[in-house]
């Protein structure tokens, strides 16, 4: 009898893709291949993504097992393990190993998965340095986390930061690297980039983004990795996971074609007709993955192919979830928006919930979860599926639960109507659906009464929509969805009012957190929404403040006036309008230096120099330096002149030293921080001369003292100042007018004016609170002197000594034919 | 090197929400933009409107608001959104191994 002779199938790699595919073939035809795997690491096959678990101490490695040697004996494959394929030979059918044994195949299947990308940096080859692929890495962690110390994670993606987990529940001190300004950020959003930051930093490692790795140190092991800012980490380890790239070598030595993975068709055959490849080392239709789903599908389509006929392999769409164990976090297809794209966000501040669906065209196209990820996978089914979901539209971000409830429930008012009435519609202070409907029935007839009278939705605003549904059951026609105070913007269903209350109250100290504490329901704002929370930061946390200069408007960013053809005019400050043959001269300069087409005297009693270009402000600013000039804020919410008349030194009607008084006003408030821009004047007498009655404070000089007027402006809706009070010293002037200042400041609204800010709160408040509480003003007084120990910093001089130069310089510059790039 | 693609530098160059400038010889100043998620976009550094620098806008989503007159520009496709209508060339931009490169014959589409 004639043993039948079998085809030889050779797998290299007895990985995950490999040996999943001598599974998928054994399933449809046990009998039909004889089979040599071949693996480089010294072991059966593993679930090489549980190899995260493996360093946290939540698995062992017999855990993570899936086919044992039985496995291989059973099924009469024989696994060549810790001996890696070096050579393959198209021609003759053969391969070559490390260990010098030949193996001929009638059918190749290669699998070789990818390598750790290493970034060339100085030192990356020093002991010390561990990537993270398999167990060996796992087990150099290990060894190292015994002596316990420093770790360094290069990479703020999905590896490193199971990474970095692991070896910080290993007691090791973890300091995570991220070159890219939001963690995960090709799965993540910023919003659930932040809370993830947040949630990790609380939990004790340091995670530094923005940091580009210039160099590894140390002798003969690491010692400590230097960025390219300078600092320099201590590390006893350092773990690289910035990447992996398709291992490719051995069959691009054997002349297949090579992309950026191996190319093969949909039946996962690559150029030559008994050479396959499936898993990470692949390409297929111009895609490479890093993910175990594809390369399931990959190998159905393999084993199809190689036993009862071929199905064809089409692409697979991704879904990411990271294995740290108290966090969790969904991720699937694309959320870079677009104005086709809708986003659908709900945030959930006191359980640490950010939810965002992306629709285009009534079908789901990317998700992100953070902290509830329950849904993850019906979102991404949906996605797949590419169901029209308008339907659910209104719904669908509460859930499946909800959405697919049928009928009723998916329309949300209709599940708010069928909630009993004890149900706790805000849970933040309490307030059940029964106090709400009878404070409706009671004559609150908005959001804003409900908010007042029950506190309901006033917290955190989470149940707005469930407010509002109540609304519209209970009043029906009768609601028609006003407002007593407007929202911010349309990122928030929040008032200028509520959301700085809520800073202060929630210690809210970034836009992110304000963010997502207040449940904006967009990703990072708007324009209007942004500048205004950047302010009321500054003006909550004077101390803590940390500058976003992508949140400021165009000029207070480049601290010059943007004109019509993009260039910029510049204003350097004249203290009370008072100025001398050095300053004149340094203006005059600058002027013929840089070419400036004009130079203009402007209302405030200043020289606005135009025509400067944004690569030649920080040189025109250092030569104004030069001749004692700082900054006149001319561009800026802020202070902008205190403009005055000559008064009682020469004016022979003048009554008191308005100039010096002028001059003292201008020192103490140049450079704060104002919800809109501030006018100051100061009068030597009643003739008025400096026009203090149409500024936002100002001082008429009379014989007995000071007039303090407020709320004046000019422009388009002019207004004359009122009358705040009388007094005698200029002390006295100068208190009133810091504790006026820091009100505005504190209680405006930005982009208010003092002049509407008064009418909508009343001139009997401001006097009542500057006049009338004694205490009350010097308090007021000493807050504004405090915060501007953090704002009297001329930021022209912190430019020219080179803060922000990016924002000065081009980032390169083409010239036909060649391209000369920064660095 | 490949020829189709200008290699203009390290993405960390470019800051979140923020934006740089790219001027080209006898053609048009281009605006690269970066938003939060990390994507880096570019179009012609000039408002349909007003040729307001879209560079010196706030950058919000994918969105940029124009620092003259507020008209909000998408940065996928040039187009004004909202009420306002008009659009900005957009040139093709990618990221690879943490450079960025700009689509030479489009960012050089005009320049003589
Ligand atoms: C720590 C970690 C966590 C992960 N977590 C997740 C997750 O949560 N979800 C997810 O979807 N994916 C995750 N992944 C990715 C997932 O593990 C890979 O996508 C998957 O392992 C790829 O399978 P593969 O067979 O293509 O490559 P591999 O599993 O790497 O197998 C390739 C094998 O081939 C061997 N080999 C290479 N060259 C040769 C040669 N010349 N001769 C012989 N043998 C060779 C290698 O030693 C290796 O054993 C994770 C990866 C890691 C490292």
């Amino acid at each position: 009898m004639v043993k039948e002779q079998k085809e030889k199938l050779v797998v290299i790699g007895n990985g995950m893709a490999g040996c999943r595919a001598v599974e998928e073939i054994l399933a449809r035809d046990p009998e039909r291949y004889d089979i040599v795997i071949f693996g480089a690491e010294p072991r059966v096959n593993y679930n090489r993504i549980m190899l995260s678990p493996v360093l946290a101490g939540d698995k062992t490695f017999d855990e993570i097992v899936i086919n044992d040697e039985a496995w291989y004996a059973d099924n009469g494959i024989e696994l060549v393990s810790g001996d890696s394929v070096i050579a393959i030979d198209r021609e003759g059918k053969e391969l070559r190993s490390r260990s010098g044994r030949t193996e001929s195949y009638d059918r190749l299947l290669i699998a070789t998965g990818s390598d750790p990308f290493i970034i060339p940096v100085p030192g990356h080859d020093l002991p010390g340095v561990i990537t993270f692929r398999d167990l060996d890495d796992v087990e150099k962690m290990l060894a190292a986390a015994e002596r316990g110390g420093e770790a360094v994670v290069i990479g703020g993606g999905l590896l490193g930061l199971e990474a970095a987990h692991g070896l910080f529940l290993r007691g090791m001190e973890v300091t995570v690297l991220h070159l890219m300004p939001t963690l995960m950020e090709r799965q993540l959003d910023e919003a659930a980039g932040f809370l993830l930051k947040t949630e990790l930093e609380n939990r004790g490692q340091t995670i530094l983004t923005g940091a580009d790795t210039a160099e590894i140190v140390g002798e003969s092991h690491v010692e400590a990795v230097k960025l390219k800012d300078g600092t320099e980490i201590p590390a006893d380890i350092v773990v690289m996971a910035v990447g992996i790239r398709p291992n490719v070598r051995l069959a691009l030595e054997a002349g297949l074609e090579v992309g950026r993975g191996i190319v093969v068709d949909d039946d996962m055959r690559t150029r030559d007709p008994s050479i396959f490849a499936v898993g990470e080392c692949v390409e297929h239709r111009g895609l490479v993955y890093g993910l175990v789903a594809p390369l399931w599908e990959m190998c159905k389509a393999l084993a199809d192919g190689c036993t009862t006929g071929a199905t064809g392999y089409r692409g697979s769409v991704t879904s990411t979830k990271l294995k740290v164990s108290g966090i969790d976090l969904f991720s699937a297809g694309d959320f870079s928006g677009g104005e086709d794209c809708e986003d659908v966000v709900m945030r959930d501040a006191a359980r640490g919930i950010y939810k965002r669906v992306v629709l285009k065209q009534d079908r789901i196209v990317g998700a992100v979860l953070y902290g509830d990820t329950a849904d993850g996978n019906w979102y991404f089914d949906l996605m797949r599926q590419e169901e029209d979901v308008s339907d659910i539209r209104e719904a669908i971000i509460f859930g499946q639960a909800f959405a697919s409830g049928g009928g009723a429930l998916a329309d949300p008012n209709a599940a708010v109507a069928a909630l009993s009435d004890d149900a706790e519609i805000c849970g933040c202070n309490g307030v059940s659906k029964g106090s709400i409907v009878s404070a409706i029935l009671d004559g609150s007839g908005t959001l804003d009464a409900v908010r007042g009278c029950t506190k309901a939705s006033a917290s955190c605003g989470s149940c707005t929509n469930l407010v509002e549904g109540l609304l519209t059951i209970t009043l029906g026609e009768d609601y028609s969805g006003e407002r007593e105070v407007k929202p911010m913007c349309g990122c928030t269903s929040f008032t200028h009012e509520d959301a700085r209350r809520l800073i202060l109250e929630k210690e809210l100290k970034e836009i992110p957190a304000v963010m997502q504490e207040l449940h904006w329901t967009t990703p990072d704002g708007c324009s209007s929404c942004r500048p205004a929370l950047n302010y009321y930061l500054l003006c909550a946390w004077p101390d803590e403040h940390k500058e976003d200069p992508q949140s400021r408007f165009v000029n207070e960013r480049l601290h010059a006036n943007i004109q019509k053809d993009g260039s910029y005019s510049v204003v350097p400050r004249m203290w009370g309008g008072i100025t001398n043959p050095r300053e004149l001269r340094a203006i005059a300069d600058v002027v013929e230096k840089y070419d400036a087409g004009m130079v203009k005297v402007t209302g405030g009693q200043r020289l606005d120099i135009f025509g400067i270009q944004k690569e030649d402000l920080p040189a025109v600013w250092a030569d104004l330096n030069a001749a004692g000039m700082v900054s006149g804020h001319a561009y800026g919410k802020a202070l902008r002149t205190v403009k005055t008349c000559v008064g009682s030194d020469w004016c022979r009607f003048g009554t008191q030293d308005s100039t010096g008084l002028g001059i003292k006003m201008e020192r103490m408030s140049w450079g704060s921080w104002m919800p809109h821009k501030f006018k100051i004047a100061v009068s030597g007498c009643p003739r008025n001369c400096a026009e203090a009655t149409i500024k936002d404070f100002g001082i008429v000089c009379v014989d007995s003292g000071y007039e303090l007027m407020v709320g004046g402006n000019g422009g388009i809706h002019l207004r004359g100042t009122d009358l705040l009070c009388k007094v005698e010293t200029e002390g006295e002037a100068l208190e009133f007018c810091a504790a006026f200042i820091q009100l505005y400041r504190e209680e405006a609204r930005y982009l208010d004016r003092t002049a509407p800010w008064i009418e909508r709160v009343g001139l009997d408040y401001v006097k009542q609170r500057i006049v009338e509480d004694a205490e009350g003003r010097s308090a007021l007084r000493d807050r504004f002197l405090h915060a501007q120990t953090f704002l009297q910093k001329d930021p022209w001089a912190e430019r020219v000594a080179g803060a922000e130069a990016h924002l000065h310089q081009h980032l390169a510059e083409i010239r036909p034919f060649a391209a000369v790039g920064a660095e | 090197m490949d020829a189709n693609w200008l290699d203009i530098g390290p993405v960390d160059q470019l800051p979140a929400l923020g934006a740089r400038t790219l001027p080209v010889q006898g053609g048009q100043e281009i605006a690269l933009f970066r938003t939060a998620n990390g994507k880096v976009f570019a179009l012609h550094n000039k408002c349909p409107h007003k040729q307001g620098p879209l560079s010196q806008g706030i950058v919000h989503d994918t969105t940029v608001t124009c620092p003259l007159h507020n008209w909000r520009i998408s940065l996928l496709t040039g187009e004004a959104q909202g009420e306002d209508k008009g659009c900005v060339p957009t040139i093709p931009v990618k990221v690879d191994g943490g450079r960025i490169f700009i689509a030479r014959a489009e960012a050089l589409a005009g320049a003589r």
